[in-house]
């Protein structure tokens, strides 16, 4: 795959999940601090998020550096955006802006959503496995 | 390897109007908190930018990593 190719994967993605997170490792399994905590936040919101672990091949990382002019990882996305890494998701976590920010079920109604009530949950990307 | 004090006249340099406090234990990794009103409008990411492009090129390298933090004056 060339590194076109992933790059195009990569905006793909971008585009066609509400959030998504770049990050190293999985959710289950996260190969850092930093993927760690941000994870944990988001599964604090309820929010659905995809997820792509950028470790399999050092180009994802590259080619998403390129894209969004951000060095570090992880990264979370919305609606297109970059939202930030660690540090900024932190802030907006601790301040209360990141529910609103991700339009989460668990800071932006009333009330928890029942289940099944919001969105479905985001398919997690499959760049990884298209790789090859 | 930049002293905290270098980080703090660099970033105050880059960015007209701001004040920012850098602390660090081993001159590689440093913590950083900017008040700017030129980060007034901007999204976080936007104003992290503002700070990272001053150290474009430099950071992985002598600086290890910047912990950011960013206000806007109230």
């Amino acid at each position: 795959m060339s590194d076109n190719e992933i790059r195009s994967l990569i905006t793909q993605a971008i585009e066609e999940n509400d959030t998504i997170l770049f990050m190293k490792g999985s959710p289950d399994a996260p190969a850092c601090g930093f993927s760690a905590r941000t994870v944990a936040m988001l599964q604090q919101l309820e929010t659905p998020f995809a997820a792509v672990d950028i470790l399999p091949d050092p180009r994802i990382r590259q080619e998403l550096s390129a894209i969004s002019n951000w060095p570090t990882i992880p990264q979370l996305f919305h609606g297109g955006e970059l939202i930030g890494g660690c540090d900024i998701v932190t802030e907006m976590y601790e301040n209360g802006e990141l529910g609103d920010a991700l339009g989460a079920p668990a800071q932006s109604g009333p009330a928890t959503a029942p289940a099944g009530a919001g969105p479905a949950p985001a398919a997690p990307m499959g760049i990884e496995n298209r790789l090859g | 390897m930049p002293s905290a004090h270098e980080v703090k006249s660099r970033i105050e340099a880059g960015i007209p109007g701001a004040a920012a406090e850098v602390q660090t234990h081993d001159e590689v990794h440093f913590d950083v908190v900017v008040r700017a009103s030129a980060f007034e409008g901007l999204t976080r990411v936007k104003q992290h930018r503002l700070v990272m492009d001053i150290f474009t090129g430099e950071l992985g390298g002598a600086i290890h990593a910047l912990a950011l933090k960013t206000e806007v004056p109230t």
